[in-house]
């Protein structure tokens, strides 16, 4: 008895990736100008890391809050700017503008709200961040994502032609458009968290391109004279099953951590989601594959190309 | 699909004793704590799963300049007023102070003997014959300056001092495991699991606690000080003209308790001075009875009782309308001792135990969840060889537990969510390699040979893809703090893990299988 395995992509694709460029390009031209004046017209919701200020999550001991109660008594405190936001029934969570007067002044944010919502409420989590404090993190921030894609470029030059490395580079700071115009059409808060879902769609979205791009290497040695769309489709439609298949594995792993993962980690599972689920692949195939068109591989070989000779899948 | 004998076994014994690593963690404290030492390793978990305070703490660096600056210019009053040398124009400026000599011949005397304030750095500079402070003589105006590298080791003096006087307040709050360590060059990292309100710790900490005893002075007036003298203010606001010499400080306590005074029901301090400071303590009362002391803590006056009998026997109480509780914390900040200078608090972050909790119970039951649907998804793609896969995995986020316990690294939130990505990535690995034997297969391979070149050719595209990641979580442990860097962590750990277990393990199984069976064709 042989139970069929499941194929999510038939074994011999022919589909013209390339060609579809001329759809994907625009398309992403686009999503990409989009992002940018998203994040020019909303910019991104900075969190406490990197703005500071302080942060109080607190539950009430009812069973239900009385949010517009809170919100009353806590602008009698004449602490700046107060948001008020409710998760469930009874949860709140109180963000808190940072206070002029650096670092020390930051702790009467806390005594002063612990004193004015009293025992009705109990503390799930305070957070303050003092200027100095997120000044810094949000200087790591910006410098770990811009050492991540030059050590990222520098691998990828060692391990394959300059022209990889490039296009592999215009994809990936694709990417990363596309997410931070995410978060700032959502608002979700940009926070350090952000910052490490930022780094993993990188990690995550060049191991799909280096995949592609490594199979696109091994047919420019086979295949001498092949033209260069063919090759690179040939590329992209071999590994097509192996692109389609992972994705879904890693979607599932992070629709898990989305809607199970708790509320400590959702807004990092909505930034990893959308960054590898929606973008990252479609990225790889869609735009890094199609970019060496016109970077330049394989060039010195093109001018006695004739399409004499189709691959057979693979030759043994 | 050749694999020795010996080979296979390394393979399996390797795996399994990174995984038995992990098995500390799953042991009750009572059987955890029977172990040798040797294996009494296991995971932390982070502040965000098992609630507690994160601090982080800086020395005031001003503070220390500015006192540093202070310091050198007394000393220069006192070494030339010893050597009984002519000065004027003795001038403090920052880190420079600067003094002309009277008398032209007694400046190589003066160099001489200022030369001798100046001492060789230690610490990281040690045999390097920088000195702390540099001194340079034009025409009789000496100037005397602090180097950057002699204030560098001031503060990481003060923070060093500051760790120990922190750690012992901290201890007092009879918190379990504490975490204090030296954070940079000028910052304390104070890490108490299960307080979740700091605010106790933070006024404990946020003080100096610098303790005087000093006389108040009877002959000169708030409005017109003396010069010997300073105007300081009461906790009820009351100004007090207090005499700078200090009769005795904190350092010259050996004890502080609070006690319930039984004649008036009040709380106080009482304390005991050690043999020098009792003795100081009884001559100053001694010649001072009727006139009122004062006691001083971070300048303010606590209380400035009259002397009504010399109080000679080194033993005293601070009385100042205090509570059970302010009179246990003076006590406590008298006992650890005066920090060398105060320290801010610039980054606060307390998880609640119930937050905690809640966060513990959605990371497993994500992993869980993730972990099945990935599972059940492999073994659906590739049936025999998804099961392979799943096994391996299995053994994958058994080593990073193991390895992670190896280390005794801290278990984040978001390092679950490491974890449960690493599965999803994990299997990618498998993925790679099983779509190459196909493709292998449908060139017209034989079993052995497909299963052959797919490993070979896979595994070089495997090391490229899973390498890129690993830089972008190398940086990201770099960058991030706290909970981030615990994704990094686990992230990091998972890929090696991935490598390893795809260039070793899922080979090993395959290869069992292809010797047991000896297929003909490959059920992929």
């Amino acid at each position: 008895m042989r139970i069929p395995l499941l194929r999510l992509v038939p074994d011999e694709t022919k589909i013209d990736f390339v060609q579809f460029r001329r759809f994907s390009f625009p398309l992403s031209a686009i999503l990409s100008l989009l992002a940018v004046f998203a994040f020019y017209h909303y910019g991104l919701n900075l969190g406490i890391d990197f703005k500071g200020g302080t942060i109080i999550e607190v539950q009430s001991k009812a069973p239900k809050v009385d949010i517009a109660g809170m919100r009353a008594t806590l602008e009698k405190l004449e602490l700046g700017e107060v948001q008020l936001q409710q998760f469930g029934a009874n949860e709140v969570l109180i963000r808190v503008a940072q206070q002029p007067g650096g670092d020390a002044a930051q702790q009467v944010v806390v005594t002063k709200v612990r004193a004015a919502l009293g025992d009705g409420v109990e503390y799930r989590r305070v957070e303050v961040v003092g200027p100095r404090v997120s000044a810094e993190l949000l200087g790591y921030g910006i410098i770990g994502l811009g050492l991540a894609i030059i050590g990222i470029l520098i691998y990828l030059w060692f391990r394959f032609e300059w022209q990889f490395a490039l296009g592999a580079m215009i994809a990936n700071i694709h990417d990363i458009v596309l997410t931070i115009g995410f978060m700032a059409v959502t608002q979700i808060d940009f926070d350090l968290t952000s910052v490490a879902a930022l780094l993993t769609i990188l990690g995550y979205s060049l191991n799909d391109t280096v995949v592609i791009f490594d199979r696109i290497r091994e047919l420019l040695r086979k295949y001498k004279r092949l033209p260069m769309k063919e090759l690179l489709n040939e590329g992209v439609n071999q590994t097509l099953s192996r692109s389609v298949i992972t994705h879904v594995t890693v979607t599932l792993a992070l629709i898990a951590l989305l809607v199970w993962g708790g509320r400590a980690i959702h807004g990092f599972a909505a930034v990893m989601t959308f960054g590898v689920v929606l973008v990252g692949t479609y990225t790889s195939i869609f735009i890094a594959a199609p970019m060496l068109m016109y970077l330049g591989v394989g060039a010195h070989r093109e001018q006695n190309s004739t399409s004499d000779n189709t691959p057979a899948r693979v030759t043994p | 699909m050749h694999l020795s004998t010996w080979r296979a076994f390394a393979i399996i014994v390797f795996s399994a004793m990174l995984c038995a690593l992990a098995v500390p963690n799953l042991l009750a404290p009572a059987t955890f704590d029977a172990l040798p030492s040797a294996l009494k390793r296991k995971m932390v978990l982070g502040l965000d799963l098992q609630g507690g305070s994160h601090l982080l703490l800086q020395v005031d660096a001003d503070f220390v300049r500015k006192e540093k600056g202070e310091n050198l210019r007394d000393d220069v009053r006192r070494v030339l007023r010893d050597a009984k040398i002519g000065y004027t124009n003795l001038a403090l400026q920052g880190l420079t102070t600067s003094v002309r000599i009277r008398e032209e011949k007694d400046v190589p005397e003066a160099l001489r003997k200022l030369r001798e304030l100046s001492q060789p750095l230690a610490g990281v500079f040690a045999g390097s014959n920088i000195q702390d402070i540099e001194i340079n003589e034009n025409g009789g105006l000496i100037r005397l300056t602090i180097s950057n590298a002699g204030i560098i080791q001031r503060v990481g003096q003060s923070v060093e001092q500051s760790i120990e006087i922190v750690r012992k307040r901290v201890d007092e709050l009879g918190t379990v495991e504490p975490s204090i360590q030296r954070q940079g060059l000028d910052r304390i990292l104070v890490q108490v699991p299960g307080l979740d309100n700091p605010k106790r710790l933070i006024d404990l900490i946020g003080q100096t606690a610098k303790l005087t005893f000093r006389m108040v002075d009877l002959t000169s007036s708030v409005q017109n000080p003396s010069p010997d003298s300073e105007v300081l203010p009461s906790n009820e606001g009351q100004q007090y003209v207090i005499e700078k010499r200090v009769v005795v400080a904190g350092e010259d306590l050996i004890d502080a308790q609070p006690q319930n005074d039984s004649r008036s029901g009040e709380w106080v301090v009482s304390f005991r001075f050690n043999s020098a400071g009792a003795r100081r303590f009884a001559n100053a009362t001694r010649d001072n009875v009727g006139r009122p002391f004062a006691i001083v803590l971070d300048n303010k006056v606590i209380s400035a009782p009259t002397i009504r009998e010399p109080i000679i026997g080194g033993a005293g109480q601070i009385s100042g309308s205090f509570t059970a509780q302010t009179a246990n914390d003076l006590a406590i900040l008298l006992r650890a001792g005066a920090l060398p200078a105060p320290l801010t608090v610039i980054e606060e972050r307390t998880v609640g135990a119930g937050l905690g909790e809640d966060s513990i119970q959605a990371g497993i039951k994500a992993a869980w969840i993730g972990s099945i649907f990935v599972i059940v998804f492999m073994f659906v793609t590739y049936g025999l060889f998804g099961l392979f896969a799943n096994i391996a995995v299995a053994v994958n986020v058994g080593m990073i537990l193991g390895i992670l316990s190896l280390l005794g690294a801290t278990l984040t939130l978001p390092g679950i969510a490491g974890i449960v990505l690493t599965v999803g990535i994990a299997v990618d690995s498998n993925v790679l390699i099983y779509e190459r034997i196909r493709e292998e297969v449908r060139g017209g391979r034989s079993a052995l040979s497909a299963l052959n070149a797919g490993f070979d050719r896979a595994l070089a595209t495997i090391l490229d893809s899973n390498l890129t990641t690993f830089i972008a979580a190398v940086v990201l442990f770099y960058v991030g703090t706290g909970p981030v860097r615990g994704f990094a962590v686990t992230f990091g750990i998972g890929i090696l893990t991935t490598l390893f277990t795809a260039f070793t393990f899922t080979r090993l199984l395959v290869a069992l299988w292809y010797h047991w069976w000896r297929p003909k064709t490959l059920p992929i």
